[in-house]
């Protein structure tokens, strides 16, 4: 379970140009749901998302992740919850050009050390999940769309985290991709992992694996 | 395998990934990179490798020479001085040298003339040193003809070549009986070119030259290891040299690598940012790029020693030898013992190595302690 006590989070704050993005949001995130962010842009859903991945710290509030207070840790120790509990698929994919589709998947483990022979062995069990086993010696740079997703839910998978975090991610694909990627999520959660994705794509929302959809508008939470 | 050096194992990986990503830039750079060490080696193995051949050579050579002086030059010294030297404490054996130069201008060359001490020399017969037997085209049995200062023609048959492993000071050396050397130069008997004097404890050596200045008041003594110095410090200074015309493309490529090394673009910085999003540490991102420095800077150092020593100990040391040898028309043929000195080694190693290692790691201290979220927005 993961507990959104009062949270916000201001940009340039103290500076003309203060913006406060996300403002006094309190939020239950229960554990094995497929929970939607869902606003337009400038929302705060991004930076909502953000916050609950550990990725950056909320100007105010408290986030609980389980029994643990996330908004007071240091960076390192945020490193080592994001690395460990967290997978990540971001709007644009964020691969890594140049390299291959299995060295990117591997990238987020290098970290953890894990014996290489185990770790390509991980890697290539999840490109075969995803149908993408084929193409795991191809440069990234050659893959389509839907191929550059997959890559990227399998490099989420890598350290087997608890929860998904996935920032627009149908915004570059068309509906049947989309379509496609629900269905891949609601495989996900029958195995049990949380996903909390942000979208403002109905295709995503209404999606029958969605468990609910949080609402959002100036940095407010709207309904849900 | 250790967590530790697993986990390094990991980043080299993705390091020589990363490299491989920009290959033209990078192996123009190790390219560059190692021909700088390369010329920087060269000159430092060579320049050093000349010195030690001196020494060894030097080794042979007496403890102390003894000159007259006339009016400020050296002059002929007569025999007598032996008996006024007499014995003195420390010198196991004193002898008069004969030796002078020679201007052949057949070949635009300056010999050597010399008596040789322990080798006996039939009349009218010549040894000759490699050089000049190389330049003339002479082997044993051949004749060797020239015009002595009074006028007349003398003729040497060559009974042999000096041994080519001495040549560095042997390649312009002729050496002829003592009745030929003093009938061809007109030195009456009872005079030498000067005096050696033989000290077996090197203590002694200074005590002794001190002794002579107050018994041959008109005499300079010269000692072997001021001989060695001055040796050490005219290779040295055509080290500095040959360093100072390599200074102007020393400065281009520290500029040139200080520039690719401590840019960072921004497809690098998006890169920085993925990696600590997906959860990668800030130090793991320097330690990545302290790798990616590390291996260029080590490749290069590496390549570039080893292409040194080939070019110097095994190519002659070709682009280098007529700067650091010293002019002359009879260029010695030798091939120095290869010798690596580990200070010189060190002292390459912290001037290429490090800089450049801590050029790369700098720039990415400021772009990994950015906050990860950059990739979201």
């Amino acid at each position: 379970m993961i507990n959104l006590n009062d949270i916000s989070k201001a940009f340039n704050q103290g500076r003309p140009n203060e913006f406060w993005a996300v403002r006094g949001v309190s939020l239950d995130i229960e554990d094995n749901r497929v929970t939607v962010l869902r606003g337009p842009s400038g929302s705060g859903k991004t930076t909502l998302l953000s916050m609950i991945g550990c990725l950056s710290r909320p100007t105010s509030g408290r986030i609980l992740l389980g029994e643990r207070n996330l908004s007071g840790l240091p960076e390192r120790f945020l490193t080592g919850i994001r690395r460990e509990t967290f997978g990540f698929i971001f709007q644009r994919f964020n691969l890594i050009a140049g390299l291959t589709v299995l060295d990117n998947v591997m990238l987020p483990a290098y970290p953890l050390a894990p014996s290489h022979p185990e770790l390509v062995q991980r890697a290539t069990a999840l490109l075969e999940q995803f149908g993408m086993a084929g193409k795991a010696a191809s440069p990234v740079e050659w893959l389509s769309g839907g191929e550059a997703q997959r890559t990227a839910i399998c490099r989420a998978l890598i350290n087997s985290p608890q929860i998904l975090i996935a920032d627009e991610p149908t915004a570059n694909l068309d509906t049947r991709l989309s379509q496609e990627f629900m269905a891949i999520i609601g495989e996900l959660k029958a195995a049990g992992r949380t996903v909390i994705l942000t979208s403002h794509d109905p295709v995503v929302s209404e999606a029958p694996c969605v468990d609910r959809v949080v609402t959002l508008r100036d940095g407010q939470v709207q309904g849900g | 395998m250790s967590h530790f050096l697993r986990r390094q194992r990991y980043l080299i990986d993705f390091t020589l990934a990363s490299l491989g990503r920009r290959k033209g830039k990078n192996l123009g750079l190790l390219g560059v990179y190692t021909l700088i060490v390369f010329l920087l080696a060269s000159v430092m193995l060579f320049s050093q490798a000349l010195r030690q051949e001196a020494g060894l050579l030097l080794q042979e050579a007496p403890e102390v020479v003894v000159q007259r002086m006339v009016a400020g030059r050296h002059d002929l010294i007569p025999a007598a001085y032996l008996e006024r030297i007499g014995t003195l404490r420390g010198v196991a054996a004193k002898y008069g040298r004969l030796w002078g130069y020679f201007y052949d201008p057949a070949v635009q060359a300056n010999y050597t003339l010399m008596v040789p001490r322990t080798r006996e020399i039939a009349g009218g017969e010549m040894i000759v040193g490699a050089g000049i037997a190389r330049t003339r085209g002479l082997g044993p049995g051949d004749f060797l003809s020239f015009r002595s200062g009074g006028g007349s023609t003398f003729s040497f048959r060559v009974a042999a070549v000096l041994a080519a492993d001495a040549e560095l000071v042997s390649a312009d050396l002729l050496l002829v009986n003592e009745a030929d050397f003093r009938a061809f130069f007109g030195i009456e008997t009872g005079m030498y070119t000067d005096i050696a004097l033989e000290v077996r404890n090197p203590r002694e050596v200074r005590k002794v030259a001190e002794k002579l200045s107050v018994l041959l008041p008109d005499t300079r003594p010269i000692l072997r290891e001021e001989i060695l110095r001055t040796y050490d410090a005219l290779f040295q200074w055509r080290q500095g040299i040959v360093f100072v015309l390599l200074t102007g493309s020393l400065l281009a490529f520290v500029i040139f690598a200080w520039d690719k090394a401590s840019g960072l673009s921004a497809e690098e910085k998006r890169e920085i940012g993925i990696l600590k999003a997906i959860g990668w540490e800030t130090a793991d991102v320097i330690r990545m790029k302290f790798w990616e420095g590390a291996l260029v800077s080590l490749g290069a150092f590496l390549l570039g020693y080893l292409a040194a020593y080939v070019h110097v100990f095994f190519a002659d040391a070709a682009l280098f030898a007529p700067v650091l040898k010293g002019w002359a028309v009879l260029y010695p043929q030798f091939r120095p013992q290869p010798f690596v000195d580990g200070l010189q080694v060190a002292t390459l190693f912290f001037f290429t190595v490090f800089p450049y290692t801590v050029a790369t790691v700098v720039p990415i201290w400021r772009a990994a302690t950015t906050d990860p979220d950059a990739v979201m927005r």
